[in-house]
């Protein structure tokens, strides 16, 4: 059974593009067809951080208006074979996007793929509700501040009460707590929320910590999602939170302030 | 009224009818001695004044009658009146008593459970009185918030919740309310009866919202925005450091929130 999955957060800049890219490769390289969908219509990234931004000839909104084939408008990831891009449309707004329309389209993605992955756009608005409506797992992206863990609490309610699931009265949309753009330094230092801070307030299973880390800037730039650089600590964060969502028990890391070049030549790791 | 203004009449609208809700001391009766009712009344006056002058009340003379204990209600009209207050109604009496009130202007409140002594009239029947009372009364009659007041009818409308409520959500309940799992900041919760919150409380909790002065909050960790009994309110800034993060209760004491460790 296809699982359709959201990337939200409420707040912008968290990383939730960047995330859903990782993410969608990651499920890709285990073998699970995914498909990638941008949301953020008008404002579309998502093509640039997966590198096919030079390959977009249809759009997600074609498709809803019938203009295009789901099949013309899909994009194959040139790394993975199993991951498959609907690049958003950077000349409309999110108007241009119906729940019938996208109703259609993620139930004929649920035929082909195992995985379905919506990037959201920031803000509650109607592109982040489309997002969303459909979902059976919501992965919520947070910066350990509290402006953005206040956004996430309030998309969790909508999540909660405004989804398909929550309206149709059927077993609730699972939530999971990604923080992301985490600097245990900072976190001693006083300056960023922790960890247990951001899951005192949100009470969510927490599937992953990923840090802050040059990689993904790095790996944004170049178009490739930041879990094909397996050397960075980014990329091995969203490799654990791939493997942990697929079942594996992986210790949480990451958590703890990078050790110094002793802790690094006989603390393992 | 004069001849002049009876001629717009017809065209003007001068007056008209809106639904509201009051909140109204009820004298509950547990004797039949209106001497000993005096001066006990008297005495609750004499602590607070300026709480029980020209204050409405609703006389509920349930408990009497349950007991079989017959009181004069002109007797007790003029009694409450002569103390300063002014009887607005009269609840759980029986037909002989609701006629005595009536006499002398009072409404009849349909009180809960009321009982009719071999009067035999139904439930919609005495509601029917009451509504007759309140039109004919020169003073609005006050409604108590009963909903609220009353266990048996609270308990009915008790809104349970098991999950979070999430930042931007609104839980109403129409009687008590009890959450098991934490409100967020930015939420908020209503109830016209008590709230409880089994986890950490941080968002809005409003209790007694149709003017239940009785209801209160419970929560196992306070750290709210604000909390409001009643339309009492405190806002984050006027809670003191001693009862954040801590288990407590919170009711209105002569119209101020007390705030304490349970």
């Amino acid at each position: 059974m296809a699982r359709i999955i959201v990337v939200t957060s409420g707040k912008g800049g968290v990383g939730k593009t960047t995330t859903s890219a990782a993410i969608a490769m990651g499920l890709a390289k285990k073998g699970h067809k995914t498909a990638v969908i941008d949301f953020d219509v008008g404002l579309r990234n998502l093509d640039l951080i997966m590198g096919c931004e030079r390959r977009v000839v249809y759009d997600f909104v074609n498709v809803i208006n019938g203009e295009a084939t789901l099949n013309q408008a899909l994009i194959r990831d040139k790394n993975c074979n199993q991951l498959y891009i609907l690049p958003a449309s950077q000349t409309r707004d999110k108007d241009a996007l119906t729940q019938e329309g996208v109703g259609k389209i993620l139930d004929e993605l649920k035929k082909e793929f195992k995985y379905i992955v919506c990037d959201s756009p920031a803000g509650i608005e109607k592109g982040a509700h489309l997002a969303m409506y459909f979902a059976d797992d919501a992965f919520i992206v947070t910066n350990p501040e509290v402006s953005s863990v206040r956004d996430s609490d309030r998309m969790l309610g909508i999540l909660s009460s405004k989804s398909r699931r929550a309206e149709q009265n059927e077993e609730p949309i699972k939530e999971y707590l990604l923080l992301s753009r985490y600097s245990p330094d900072r976190v001693k230092l006083g300056e960023m929320l922790s960890v247990d801070d951001v899951q005192e307030i949100l009470s969510l299973h927490l599937l992953g910590v990923i840090p802050e880390s040059k990689s993904v800037l790095n790996a944004s730039n170049s178009g490739t999602p930041v879990i094909l650089d397996e050397k960075s600590d980014a990329g091995q964060a969203y490799a654990d939170i791939v493997a942990r969502y697929l079942g594996e028990d992986r210790p949480h890391r990451f958590i703890d302030e990078k050790k110094g070049l002793f802790g690094k030549l006989f603390g393992g790791r | 009224m004069s001849t002049d203004s009876q001629k717009n009449i017809h065209h003007l609208p001068v007056l008209e009818f809106k639904s509201s809700t009051f909140s109204v001391p009820v004298l509950v009766l547990a004797n039949n001695d209106i001497i000993t009712i005096e001066q006990q009344l008297q005495e609750k006056i004499r602590q607070a004044p300026e709480f029980f002058k020209n204050s409405p009340l609703v006389f509920d003379l349930q408990e009497l009658n349950n007991l079989d204990l017959d009181i004069h209600v002109t007797d007790l009209i003029n009694m409450i009146r002569k103390l300063g207050l002014l009887p607005i109604g009269i609840r759980g009496g029986v037909a002989r008593q609701n006629q005595q009130a009536l006499e002398l202007g009072i409404p009849v409140h349909s009180g809960h459970n009321a009982r009719d002594g071999g009067y035999a009239a139904s439930q919609s029947g005495t509601d029917a009185v009451s509504t007759a009372a309140a039109a004919g009364s020169q003073k609005q009659k006050a409604p108590e918030p009963e909903s609220a007041s009353n266990p048996q009818v609270a308990t009915t409308s008790t809104v349970l919740l098991t999950h979070p409520v999430r930042s931007g959500q609104r839980i109403y309940a129409a009687g008590d309310l009890i959450i098991l799992a934490q409100v967020s900041a930015g939420a908020e919760i209503l109830a016209e009866g008590n709230i409880h919150v089994y986890g950490s409380l941080r968002g809005r909790a409003l209790a007694g919202v149709q003017g239940n002065t009785e209801a209160r909050i419970f929560c196992s960790d306070l750290q709210a925005e604000l909390i409001s009994i009643a339309g009492n309110y405190k806002i984050s800034e006027d809670l003191n450091g001693a009862s954040l993060n801590q288990p407590v209760q919170i009711y209105l004491q002569n119209h101020t929130l007390v705030i304490k460790d349970i």
